[in-house]
């Protein structure tokens, strides 16, 4: 029997969350807060819909021959809260020969993640911030959980892209940015680290939820904050890119 | 064996007419990348500016300059130029660049209009020669038409025919000109007629007896059109440029000769690859020149003009030629056809600019070299000027050897033609199946009086029935049309130097075609998985529809509509296959409006699916804008099921996309457009435009069109000058799903 997992939505032609063409499972239920989240509807763990997995290989295997040499992503919401559903779904993926990636704030335990992580191929590691109190106040949650998922990934050589939300004000602070560059240059296993500028195209959803959106006055990243701050993360050996869009 | 021939190794080429046979012993598959390619030179700028600064004045008064007497022919208007000392390859249409030429043979009438639209006014004694001596085929056509032919023309159930122009989709093989000299080729068709001096002189015989004694004629005026420019193309070519000369005249010969709605070039950039290889192993020619002669030629293409009448624009938009050029494919024994002159025509992208003409047309196979599809790629998401279609879906049934006419129709190149049908509106079809043959519009009975429905509700069943019955009627009174066009055509406006340049007994096509295929596609579904009420006007005339309830709608890769639009292109193909057709062309249909979705949708009225009247339909075999909601993947899929074997004459798919919706570096970019062009040809999609352009970019250029003289988008089939389109269809291509995903 296969299992049952809350998602969001799909995306079919997904081409900014891992390498090549992805199909994307955007799961439902989200432990963080973040105060710039584009997804605000992914976060409450009882919203979405329940499919199985079944029904979502049958969707992808649609999608096999435009994603061949790319894969398949699961993310989110945090794709951890339903550990058990995301492995199977990684695993049904590799017997179809499908790359898997794994899209998450690492805010989750490592025993729990483990069995997971057995199953992926590439992790994107969301690490929102680097200064415990900074950290704490972007996504309402503890930085711990985080770093000791990337030093584990490091520990198993497990292929990683560090993704970092740049948000003028708030992230871009030169201490907070040198220290986060000082800990990724530690790992052995980062293949690519975005520069993700902060964008406010996920405002109108917080306005269909209701919910304050905190950010509202605070201005997109302009190019030369991104450029600057990829520099700081290339100066220390990372291959760090600057995105446009998130 | 000819002196020209030296170097190259020798076959059945050498004995007969057989240019494949000669690019497949001589040619050398290029599998590296691009880096060797060279920039445009001094002279190719100063040339460009030329040409540009002429092509600003013509957008500013519609029509540069015209001939108001001569009807062209081959030899009709003396050599003309641009710039003599800068220009490598020579020939315009007629005595001066961008000049149009009247080409009365296909109609008067529409010559005339033509000059008046632009404020010009037709020679008295021309006009007196073609309306009191010279029958047209227009004319012709005329007729010999029914009344019931002019009743479905009126009504647009049936449009687009070539019954006023010239038919066009036919390609020359120009390349023998170049390979063979035309002397030889005058030798051979000699021979063939010879070959037809038979016991029995049946009308066929007789006819082809007469094509192949004009298509002897034409060669020599051809022979006659080169001295004027001071060549003797009797002999074969001897270098790459006089390969590249002696091809262009062979198509200047044609583009002189006929008005034919679609002008395609061919396959030539392999083809002239083997003497490009020659002069660079022999030390005669460097890169940079090489360059030179490829984005001279393609100039000279950008430059082919004919004198067109504004409604033909509201069809065909923006001044479309369609010289259509095949690149790439793979060659039956597996080696690739890639070659560096592949890689040269695609570079006058960078060199020249981006423009809509010649329409470059990628053949994808999966087995291409990485490294050409990943430059495709970058040219295509840098200009939007290429059109891909699918060489492992072809090349099993025509060879590794055929070209593309127009936008999407395959033929064999030099053995293949085709009798081009346009194509008719089945989202009309489908409304005359409820009225009973009435015209929702004007309430004439147009197709026989069958009964309508009279139903409140819409029943799939009754529908379908009715469906059937007025598809079996259409098909008839179309390839009754057609098959009157087509011996109109070839009585009174044959294409003396196009089909010169191919073998005695060719094989033809009917291509008919089918528009509103999505329309008729979500009406049924809807009709099928929800409940639509029918509106009748005082009449009795269903002329609106209510839907309660959702339903599927194509383009989302949804089998239980997806396969509603299978059956409908399978339904209607059969009922064509049905009946006999002019010199037993075999049908085919096309899946293919062009920019004439846009007109079509005017002409119809409100439809089940939820269509307002008036509203434009999808172009090609397009879901209709914004109902494609399940992304860019489902989107093609759903389209890649529609059977090819149902629509040999081509399915077309335009598909925009915002740059940045492929990824976030370019490497990303280019690579995952790769992916997206195996994956679609993978899963048996036929051919695909790629835009790749922020809709904000087309807004800005319908306010400020002078700031974007050059930008080029596909539209169905063919690419265009978006400045050109009319206000009515840059709106229509804005409407459409633009695939972004933040």
């Amino acid at each position: 029997m296969s299992g049952i997992g809350r998602i969001h939505s799909i995306e079919t032609f997904g081409t900014v969350d891992g390498p090549g063409i992805r199909f994307i499972v955007f799961t439902q239920g989200c432990p963080l807060r973040c105060l710039y989240c584009h997804n605000p509807d992914c976060r409450s763990a009882h919203d979405g819909k329940e499919v199985s997995v079944d029904y979502l290989m049958e969707e992808i295997k649609k999608c096999k021959s435009f994603i061949r040499k790319g894969g398949v992503t699961v993310s989110g919401g945090e794709p951890l809260m339903q550990p058990e559903f995301t492995k199977e779904i990684f695993s049904r993926c590799h017997e179809l020969g499908l790359h898997t990636a794994l899209d998450t704030s690492g805010y989750c335990a490592l025993e729990v993640a483990q069995p997971v992580l057995e199953n992926t191929d590439l992790v994107l590691l969301d690490i929102k911030s680097y200064i415990p109190e900074l950290y704490y106040k972007v996504t309402n949650v503890s930085i711990e959980p985080t770093l000791a998922m990337a030093k584990y990934l490091s520990d198993i050589s497990k292929p990683v892209w560090i993704r970092f939300v740049l948000v003028p004000h708030l992230t871009d602070n030169l201490t907070n940015i040198n220290q986060l560059a000082d800990f990724v240059s530690t790992l052995k296993n980062v293949e690519r680290l975005e520069v993700l500028p902060f964008h406010k195209m996920g405002e109108y959803k917080w306005e269909q939820l209701g919910l304050p959106y905190a950010l509202k006055e605070l201005p997109p990243a302009p190019p030369e904050l991104v450029q600057q701050t990829v520099n700081i993360f290339r100066d220390r050996g990372i291959n760090a890119l600057g995105a446009v869009g998130i | 064996m000819y002196v020209e021939w030296q170097g190259f190794t020798e076959g059945s080429w050498t004995r007969e007419i057989n240019v494949r046979d000669f690019i497949q012993k001589n040619y050398n598959p290029y599998e590296g990348n691009a880096e060797f390619l060279a920039d445009a030179t001094a002279r190719t700028h100063q040339l460009w500016h030329q040409v540009s600064e002429l092509m600003k004045l013509e957008r500013e008064k519609g029509v540069l300059d015209v001939d108001t007497k001569v009807p062209t022919s081959i030899t009709a208007h003396d050599a003309g130029y641009i710039d003599r000392e800068l220009e490598q390859i020579v020939g315009v249409q007629t005595d001066k660049p961008l000049k149009r030429a009247i080409m009365p043979y296909g109609g008067i009438r529409v010559v005339k209009a033509g000059l008046e639209a632009y404020g010009y006014k037709l020679d008295p004694q021309t006009e007196e020669v073609f309306t009191k001596y010279r029958k047209t085929h227009n004319d012709g056509v005329f007729d010999g038409y029914t009344s019931e032919m002019r009743k479905a023309r009126k009504s647009g159930v049936i449009t687009g025919l070539p019954d006023a122009y010239g038919r066009g989709r036919i390609i020359g093989d120009y390349r023998r000109v170049a390979l063979y000299g035309v002397d030889r080729l005058i030798d051979d068709k000699k021979n063939q007629k010879e070959s037809l001096e038979l016991d029995m002189m049946d009308e066929d015989t007789i006819r082809l007896r007469e094509e192949l004694s004009e298509q002897i004629r034409a060669l020599f005026e051809l022979k006659e059109m080169a001295t004027k420019y001071g060549f003797d193309i009797g002999r074969p070519a001897m270098t790459a440029k006089e390969a590249v000369q002696w091809l262009y005249f062979g198509y200047l010969g044609a583009v002189k000769e006929q008005n034919g709605a679609a002008m395609s070039l061919g396959r030539v950039s392999t083809f002239l690859d083997v003497y490009f290889e020659r002069d660079l192993h022999n030390g005669v020619a460097t890169e940079s020149e090489l360059q030179e002669l490829i984005d001279h030629f393609v100039m000279k293409l950008r430059m082919v003009r004919f004198l067109r009448t504004p409604d033909y624009n509201d069809l065909f938009s923006g001044d479309p030629t369609w010289v259509t050029e095949a690149i790439a494919g793979m060659s039956a024994d597996g080696r690739t056809l890639v070659t560096k002159t592949s890689y040269r025509f695609l570079h006058t992208l960078s060199n020249l600019g981006a423009a809509p003409e010649p329409n470059l047309t990628v053949l994808w196979s999966e087995h291409l070299p990485e490294n050409f599809k990943q430059f495709c790629a970058k040219i295509s998401s840098d200009t939007s000027s290429i059109q891909y279609e699918n060489d492992d879906l072809m090349r099993p049934t025509y060879g590794d050897d055929y070209a593309i006419a127009c936008c999407v129709s395959v033929m064999r190149i030099g053995k293949q033609m085709q009798f081009f049908g346009a194509r008719v509106n089945l989202a009309k079809t489908l409304l005359y199946a409820i009225n009973g043959g009435k015209d929702e519009k004007s309430g004439d009975q147009v197709a026989p009086n069958f009964a309508p429905i009279t139903a409140e509700y819409l029943d799939y069943q009754e529908v379908n029935e009715r469906l059937q019955q007025m598809m079996g009627w259409l098909a008839k009174a179309y390839i009754n049309t057609l098959n009157v066009i087509h011996y109109m055509h070839d009585k009174y406006c044959y294409e003396r130097i196009e089909m010169a340049l191919h073998d005695r007994d060719v094989y033809r096509t009917m291509a008919c075609g089918i528009a509103g295929l999505s329309v008729v596609t979500d009406s049924l579904s809807a009709i099928k998985y929800a409940k639509v009420k029918v509106i009748r006007n005082e009449q009795g005339l269903a002329v609106d529809y209510e839907t309660e309830g959702e339903y599927p709608k194509y383009g989302n890769n949804d089998d239980r509509v997806d396969n509603i639009a299978i059956d409908l292109v399978a339904r209607f193909m059969n009922e064509i296959r049905k009946h006999p057709t002019y010199r037993g062309a075999v049908p085919t249909q096309s899946v293919l409006t062009i920019t004439s979705n846009v007109v079509y949708g005017k002409k119809t009225g409100n439809t089940p699916d939820g269509r307002r009247a008036g509203e434009p339909f999808a172009p090609g075999a397009n879901p209709m804008h914004g109902r494609d909601s399940c992304g860019a993947i489902a989107s093609l899929s759903s389209v890649a099921k529609l059977p090819y074997s149902d629509c040999q004459d081509g399915i077309s798919n335009t598909f925009s996309i915002m740059p940045m919706a492929l990824g976030r570096q370019d490497s990303d970019r280019t690579n995952n457009l790769v992916g997206l062009l195996d994956g679609y040809f993978h899963d048996g999609g036929h051919h695909i435009n790629v835009n790749a352009i922020e809709r904000s970019t087309l807004l800005d250029a319908m306010e400020h069109p002078e700031n974007y003289p050059q930008l080029t988008i596909r539209v169905s089939g063919y690419a265009v000058n978006f400045i050109k389109l009319t206000r009515e269809q840059q709106w229509d291509v804005i409407k459409r799903t633009f695939h972004e995903r933040v």
